[in-house]
């Protein structure tokens, strides 16, 4: 049945994505250059890419373009099942270990040489897993800071809250002063950001212990987290609509929404959404669960993952590593893509100096981001992170609509996970 | 005559040859791989890292049995069952009122009524659910709404309204042309008979066309099983429309966001038998009755 069946799945792949299936032919090709097949939906990855194939004539990518992370995975799982996956594919941290899981991966520690010093620790350990294995090379990632309106900040009176507590305070405040506006929104839609609101607070929702995996979604920080946004929501301070909605796009630009706890790549996306406000937005630290400390978590982040069907293993890794290290790669993935580099002396480097153009009066935007992201904390992924997600949408929202607790979403969610760990047979503890 | 006797019989095998081959590559074989996948399930090994950690074993009916026991799918037949209800009887008796305006002697922009109501047709569901979308969020809609349609009590007819928009007008043709076959003699005894028009639309009309409004029916049964596009699209704006709103997107979320193909084929399997059992029971119903005075 799947001998039968593989030549038609292969026909379907090879109809939706033409690039992944000459991949295929060309490895049967011994002379002439090594061609090799990028998945990948980085904002302007292509002008990157070029910069590498005019200096290697003998390794030459092609990116095809995909429309989002969710979509790429879903695409690159069907693709690995027909063999026709690239030879290189974008895959966001939180993906990783479901594609690890799936076996699209490829081991890359022969290949990476001395790369592993070239990475901050935090993104290296992304991309094992914890494990002796390296999995991808890390390409960027996403600390999460505070955007705010200063303009409307100044004119309603309202200060930069420091901690979660005042950013309570301030949302009401300003429910006081109009009630045509809210500080922020809570979305049922965007479960990354939420992760991220939960690694700042001390959350670890999977973690790996032997051959047994730990679930805590429903752990008492990430109950926190939920209790204290669905607090603001039940009192109507903050509003409860979705983000990335046509609405709330328009919000953005109109003064409807004062703030967006977002992550670094934050400026691209207001650029992008609301280019009239351009210069009146700031960026500050996340406020703090304890006054005086300094902690934020991630949301988003990528990493470059070789396919373990590439015949190319040795030079899609060495491509990898130059499109996330090399001065020449990450100055272009700093300016074309609006992306924060996972590489050290990245961080540091010229591309960096002047601030987004979205914030012309932030000089120090760079360098105060720097600040915040050697703050950031996250956790292993677990292998299932897509049915958590899903669970997370459907649950809050439910939550949201139904007027119900967060903290029983969270629970929602929980369980979802574990569940679908156990009848797949992970070896699971707690739950 | 004679001699040509097997290559004769061969002749509409070959002619059939293409169909077959067609049919067997592009629904039986298909049909097949979800079946047989609908009675395996994925099994992983420790913590389900590293080559070959993740096998596929025969798990029998267990996943049936998973998929049926879940609460949210049968929450989501019953949507789509409340959506039927309302969208039956409501897109029929629309298309037939409108048909009938349109049929009656000496209507007044008749050519671009048809097409104006007919036109919705042409727009693609997705690019109608957005257009709708952008018209019920109520911080972009230029209409004065009187409620939020993305509240949950509303949702079912916001999904309803974006049907019907988009189906009213080819029912609508549909019983149209089947007016325009009555010959007119139909009507001028009838008005000899001293019929007025309303006497005649639900006298003489009405039965005509019954044939014609069963296909209709059938075709808004179908559209109903079928409702996904507009959801799904939809489901982005709200919080209130869950992933698994109807079986069908608990089916392509399984499949495309969990990850589960195995559960999403033993889902799509019972769909497919429950839409089989319903398309046969329904025809034999209404064949009766609308082809009742044929055979007699």
């Amino acid at each position: 049945m799947r001998a039968l069946l593989r030549p038609l799945l292969a026909m379907t792949a090879c109809a939706s994505v033409l690039a992944g299936c000459s991949s295929g032919e060309q490895a049967t090709e011994p002379d002439g250059p090594i061609e090799l097949t990028y998945w990948a939906w980085a904002a302007n990855i292509e002008q990157v890419v070029e910069k590498w194939n005019s200096e290697h004539p003998d390794v030459q990518v092609t990116v095809s373009r995909q429309s989002s992370g969710d979509e790429l995975v879903t695409k690159v799982l069907a693709a690995a099942k027909t063999g026709n996956a690239p030879d290189l594919l974008q895959a966001e941290y939180q993906a990783l270990p479901t594609l690890v899981s799936n076996g699209v991966t490829a081991d890359l520690s022969p290949h990476v040489g001395d790369a592993r010093s070239r990475f901050t620790d935090g993104a290296w350990d992304q991309v094992t897993l914890g494990t002796e294995a390296v999995y991808a090379i890390p390409q960027d990632s996403g600390p999460m800071m505070l955007y705010y309106r200063k303009d409307l900040f100044a004119s309603y009176g309202l200060t930069v809250p420091k901690t979660w507590d005042e950013f309570a305070a301030t949302a009401a405040a300003l429910r006081t002063k109009t009630t045509s506006s809210y500080l922020t929104t809570f979305s049922s839609n965007d479960p990354g950001w939420f992760a991220g609101l939960a690694q700042q607070a001390g959350a670890r929702w999977w973690d790996i212990d032997g051959e047994t995996w730990t679930v805590g979604i429903d752990d008492e920080a990430t109950r926190e987290v939920a209790d204290y946004w669905g607090g603001l929501v039940a009192d109507g301070v903050i509003d409860d609509q979705p983000m990335y909605t046509p609405e709330w796009n328009k919000a953005l630009g109109d003064g409807t929404v004062l703030a967006w706890p977002s992550a670094i790549w934050g400026p691209a996306v207001l650029a992008d959404l609301a280019a009239a406000t351009r210069g009146k937005w700031a960026m500050a630290p996340m406020p703090q669960w304890t006054a005086g400390e300094h902690r934020t978590g991630n949301w988003g982040g990528s990493s470059v993952a070789v396919s373990a069907d590439s015949p190319h293993a040795e030079a899609a890794a060495e491509f990898a590593i130059w499109l996330n290290s090399d001065p020449v790669a990450t100055e272009a993935l700093v300016t074309a893509g609006s992306l924060y580099p996972a590489a050290r002396d990245a961080q540091s480097g010229p591309a960096l100096a002047q601030p987004p153009a979205f914030f012309p009066d932030q000089p120090d935007f760079y360098p105060e981001a720097k600040r915040i992201a050697d703050s950031a904390v996250g956790w292993i992924w677990g292998p299932n992170v897509n049915v958590t997600y899903q669970a997370y949408k459907d649950a809050f929202g439910k939550a949201i609509t139904n007027r119900t607790p967060f903290a029983d979403a969270v629970s929602e969610m929980h369980k979802s996970t574990v569940d679908d760990m156990r009848r797949n047979g992970f070896q699971v503890a707690d739950g | 005559m004679t001699s040509a006797g097997p290559a004769r019989r061969a002749v509409p095998y070959a002619f059939l040859a293409p169909a077959i081959v067609l049919f067997t590559l592009l629904v039986l074989v298909p049909i097949g791989y979800t079946i047989y996948l609908s009675l395996h399930r994925a099994k992983v090994s420790g913590l389900g890292l590293g080559v070959g950690a993740r096998t596929e074993v025969f798990a029998g009916l267990d996943t049936y049995r998973q998929a049926l026991a879940n609460p949210e799918f049968w929450r989501g037949v019953l949507r789509v069952l409340s959506y039927g209800a309302l969208l039956v009887p409501t897109m029929l008796g629309l298309a037939l009122l409108f048909a009938l305006l349109l049929d009656r002697p000496k209507v007044r922009f008749a050519r671009f009524s048809r097409i104006a109501i007919f036109l919705p047709y042409a727009v693609p569901s997705v690019v109608a659910t957005v257009l709708w979308g952008f018209l019920y969020l109520p911080a972009l809609t230029p209409l004065p709404m009187p409620a939020n349609l993305l509240e949950p009590g509303l949702l079912l007819f916001a999904v309803l309204n974006i049907g019907l928009w988009g189906g009213v007008g080819f029912n609508m043709v549909v019983i149209l042309t089947a007016l325009r076959a009555v010959p007119a003699e139909v009507y001028e005894s009838a008005r000899l008979d001293g019929a007025s028009e309303w006497q005649i639309a639900v006298r003489v009309k009405i039965p005509l066309v019954t044939p014609a409004l069963i296909m209709a029916g059938i075709f808004t049964v179908i559209a109903t099983l079928q409702v996904f596009n507009e959801p799904t699209t939809l489901q982005p704006l709200t919080n209130a429309m869950p992933s698994t709103w109807t079986p069908l997107m608990k089916v392509h979320s399984d499949a495309f966001a969990r990850g589960d193909i195995y559960s999403a084929s033993a889902t799509s399997v019972v769909i497919a038998a429950a839409t089989l059992v319903f398309s046969l029971v329904f025809l034999r119903l209404v064949n009766r009755r609308a082809f009742a005075g044929e055979q007699r």
